[in-house]
């Protein structure tokens, strides 16, 4: 296959999918802020959390519309650009995606217009209902489509079948509760809880430094900064999950990100700072912390983590290993019924590494046929591009932990100071409003940057995944996709800079209401001018 | 004993097969109203209130009804992956041409009354009408270009080939049979889109919905009975040359066919199919009856059961293919090659017994609570709140 299809193929995949996440991690985080407000004003009936609902909930929906929008590429496009991916992994990858739909896209779509249609027509109870249905529809989506991206991280419970010469599901059990998925999805739901919280910290935080909306403003900072505070931490901590899995699952994933060239003597330093070199196969200048990297990757002092070096050697071995269950496969197939059993159990020996087969199809047809040197280029096409994966690695890191000093910072002054904050702290909110953002986008290049050469790890290359397009097709589709994605953008900008600063609407009859009824309980009177009372704010 | 293993394979690949019509019926029915009145927003809405009030009838479900898409998308993936694999990729302009009208609607249904320029608003009316009229339109195109075959073939390794230059393959979908089932699913939809407003909407809005949707009820039925005499007489079906394993692994190859005789040869062998056509024809007549003698709730019944009888009419014809290959007919898909494994198919089925009824509950209840004619204070009353 053409090689720049592929690259194409691969620039719409990392276009398409990056600005659908745009919009995601503020859904995820969002929807579940919101019902916590919902769920205050309900029980403490005060029209000012009704009126925050609102507020945040008319945010919620003008980015929510363009999580679905850019949503719907990425359920079509696999077929549509990836078809050999699609036709030999879609037995196990496809069931995630179809059970997404079924248990988690019906109910956040079909509540989510009743959150907004429902507030006159459902009791306050019901509302609320609905409101953590939307919530929990969008978190067990982000559930279902991570089994689906973990078992390509970590492919468990398939097996290749020769008669159809893909990969099949033997145990659905071990794809849905694949330790890499799941500490992905806690992972992942995290980061978008830490996103909807700085997003609230920060709007709230410029209409303090504004003096406007400064009832509404204060309670979300408190709301947005503990559960921020809870978010950032387990953001952090199950990113650590990811990498003791990753240990396991994606050796070369972890050595690339640690630009580790060689295996290191238990515990394993972690490198701070460095330049990463692909052509001298070494990291320049760098800076070592002892021992973090053993405990991180291991858990442990005395287990090695293995060097891109020896990976490289490792996938060497696997290369050779899969060309002879490649030539298994073509006699099997030749044969079908009639195949000597010695083949077929030479093919079984041999078809983990099936896949390590498939990177020389980049250099030629028949692998049987591959060159020592040959082999030699495809064991180093295994190794990612270091130097991206350390520095994307290393950034997002550093602003992780950032954020548990911000709600941190936060959460001690809303709830030990009487939510007073200085100015300087809230300009500081307001500036760091893109960085969750930054954050998640370059945990996603991690991720699946860090997974090439392979679609799926170790079973299918990338190069081999693509549709037979031409680059006329992909051109098209691609200028499309991006030019009409960030005209959304634009205007989805626009609109959610004009609700900001148009700030809540009042419900003033309402909160009159309350109020009077508040002060006469206290008062034990049923008669309260309500000119003289201030609304909430 | 397995536990999958109870249900037998070629069963399960039955059942996928009907569920796969479920699916694009389900789909049809509910999001082709959505679609229907997106199409015909410009004609019988004039005013901004007018407007208003048709988007606001399907306001608060069309993004409900859209996951049946959503979902078609997932389950064929799952269920059908060497469908989802070629048909995708082959149909690859026009599906770009669908997602980018279907990605419209979110956000015009959402964004178009949040600013009051004229020009804004009217400017997302026209995205709603893309958003309805193109998808509506391609539908029924790709039917037509399923029905006379496709030109791909498959490569010993299962890898999907299609003949052709780029733009000759977009271009060549649009053959003239393949408009005509265009037309087909255009009126329908557009008809179904009129039933609905009918039923849902108030004033001047339902009267003219009514008489659009009487004019395109009866291009339906003319352009089904029409494509239908061309199906018969006009192009040539596809048959399985080999003897027919149901249960054996899912590769094409395994079999052979030719594309020779014709597609009605089903309705000797299976007489009892032709129930199809009946009740879509039946559903068509009885939609044109309803909305000329002022029938709202049972114009909008009717269609959906043109809508079931048309989509079930060209799935019978041509069970057990799927996506037959007009170059290499051997390479064709069928319901007994082109599914996932057995346990794959069983894991599928028990999700969709657990969660099909629930979301079935639940939209029902939502409906029900949204019962009743979006009126035009029903607008200016909650301006801020509705789309």
């Amino acid at each position: 296959m053409e090689l720049n299809i592929v690259e194409l193929s691969r620039l719409q995949f990392a276009m398409t999918a990056m600005y659908h996440f745009l919009f995601v991690p503020l859904t995820l985080g969002l929807s579940i802020l919101v019902a916590i407000m919902e769920t205050v004003y309900v029980m403490t009936g005060r029209p000012i959390w009704r009126q925050m609902t609102k507020f945040w909930g008319t945010l919620f929906g003008i980015n929510f519309v363009l999580g679905v929008a850019t949503g719907l590429t990425m359920e079509f496009q696999f077929g549509m650009n990836w078809s050999y991916y699609s036709h030999y992994v879609g037995d196990i990858f496809g069931a995630p995606l179809a059970i997404e739909g079924l248990m988690a896209f019906f109910l956040e779509a079909t509540f989510v217009g009743l959150f907004f249609f429902g507030w006159d027509k459902l009791s306050r109870v019901q509302h609320l209902v609905v409101a953590w249905l939307v919530a929990l529809g969008t978190n067990l989506s982000a559930l279902w489509i991570l089994i689906a991206n973990g078992w390509m991280q970590h492919p468990v419970g398939a097996v290749f079948n020769p008669d159809t010469m893909r990969m099949e599901m033997t145990s659905f059990y071990d794809v849905m509760f694949n330790t890499v998925a799941q500490a992905k999805f806690v992972h992942t739901v995290s980061a978008g809880y830490v996103t909807a919280s700085v997003f609230v910290l920060g709007v709230s935080a410029w209409y303090l430094l504004k003096h406007r909306h400064v009832e509404l403003a204060r309670r979300s900072i408190t709301v947005a900064a503990a559960f921020g505070l809870a978010s950032a931490l387990s953001v952090v901590v199950l990113g650590d999950e990811s990498g003791y899995t990753a240990s396991h699952a994606q050796k070369m994933k972890l050595a690339a990100i640690e630009g580790m060239w060689n295996t290191e003597k238990a515990p394993a330093a972690f490198t701070a700072f460095g330049f990463p070199d692909m052509k001298d196969r070494e990291t320049h200048y760098a800076v070592h912390v002892p021992f973090v990297m053993g405990l991180i990757g291991t858990r442990s002092l005395d287990i090695d983590i293995p060097g891109i070096n020896q990976l490289v050697k490792e996938s060497a071995d696997r290369i050779r290993s899969g060309i002879k269950a490649y030539d298994a496969l073509m006699t099997i197939r030749q044969d079908k019924a009639a195949t000597p059993p010695a083949v077929r159990q030479t093919f079984e020996q041999h078809s983990a590494d099936l896949g390590y087969a498939f990177l020389l199809k980049r250099y030629l047809d028949d692998p049987r046929q591959a060159s020592d040197a040959q082999i030699e280029k495809a064991a180093w096409d295994t190794v990612p591009a270091v130097a991206p994966l350390f520095w994307s690695f290393r950034i997002m890191v550093l602003l992780g932990f950032s954020f548990i000093a911000v709600m941190i910072y936060f959460f001690w002054r809303s709830n030990f100071r009487r939510q007073t904050y200085p100015r300087w702290a809230l300009r500081a909110a307001v500036a760091i409003i893109p960085a969750p953002w930054i954050a998640a986008e370059l945990g996603w290049f991690v991720a699946e940057f860090g997974r090439q050469p392979w679609t799926v790890d170790g079973i299918l290359p990338t190069a081999l995944s693509a549709s037979h397009l031409s680059v006329g097709d992909l051109a098209l589709t691609l200028v499309g996709f991006v030019t009409f994605y960030s005209v959304l953008f634009v205007i989805e900008m626009g609109l959610m800079l004009k609700y900001i600063r148009k700030g809540p609407v009042q419900d003033v009859a309402a909160t009159d209401e309350w109020m009077n009824r508040h002060h006469s309980r206290l008062a034990g009177t049923h008669v309260m001018p309500t000119a003289s009372l201030t609304p909430a704010e | 004993m397995i536990l999958y293993e109870l249900v037998p394979y070629d069963v399960l690949r039955v059942l996928w097969w009907v569920l796969l019509g479920v699916l694009l019926i389900g789909f049809a029915m509910t999001d082709g109203f959505d679609m229907g009145v997106g199409a015909l927003l410009p004609f019988v809405a004039k005013t901004d209130l007018e407007r208003r009030i048709a988007i606001n009838t399907v306001g608060p479900t069309w993004e409900g009804n859209q996951v049946w898409f959503i979902l078609g998308g997932g389950a064929i993936f799952a269920a059908w992956p060497p469908l989802y694999a070629v048909s995708f990729s082959g149909f690859y302009l026009a599906m770009f041409a669908v997602l980018a009208a279907l990605i419209l609607r979110p956000v015009g249904f959402k964004y178009r009354s949040k600013r009051d320029s004229a020009t804004w608003r009217s400017s997302w009316d026209w995205a709603l009408f893309v958003g309805g009229a193109v998808p509506a339109l391609i539908f029924g195109v790709a039917v037509g270009n399923v029905l006379q075959g496709v030109p791909f073939h498959l490569t010993p390794d299962l890898m999907s080939i299609y003949d052709g230059s780029w733009y000759g393959k977009f271009l060549g979908l649009l053959n003239p049979f393949a408009i005509l089932t265009g037309v087909v699913s255009f009126a329908m939809l557009l008809t179904h889109g009129a039933a609905w407003l009918t039923f849902k909407a108030d004033g001047t809005v339902a009267k003219r919905a009514r008489a659009v949707g009487s004019v395109s009820g009866l291009v339906t039925m003319g352009a089904y009975l029409l494509a239908g005499l061309w199906l018969a007489f006009g192009i040539t079906g596809y048959r399985v040359t080999s003897a027919i394993v149901t249960d054996g692994p899912s590769n094409p190859l395994y079999k052979t066919a030719d594309h020779a005789g014709s597609w009605l040869v089903a309705y000797a062998d299976r007489p009892w199919i032709v129930v199809a056509p009946v009740l879509a024809l039946l559903g068509m007549t009885m939609t044109v009856r309803g909305l000329r003698n002022g029938g709202e709730g049972s114009a909008l019944l009717w269609s959906k059961l043109a809508i079931f009888g048309t989509i079930a009419t060209v799935g019978l014809t041509m069970f057990p293919f799927i996506l037959p290959s007009s170059v290499d007919p051997q390479s064709s898909l069928t319901v007994w090659d082109a599914s996932s494994s057995h346990q794959t198919l069983f894991v599928m089925t028990v999700a969709t017994v657990i969660f099909l009824p629930i979301v079935l509950c639940y939209t029902a209840w939502v409906y029900r609570v949204l019962w009743g004619k979006v009126t035009a204070d029903d607008i200016t009353g909650h301006s801020e709140t509705v789309y």
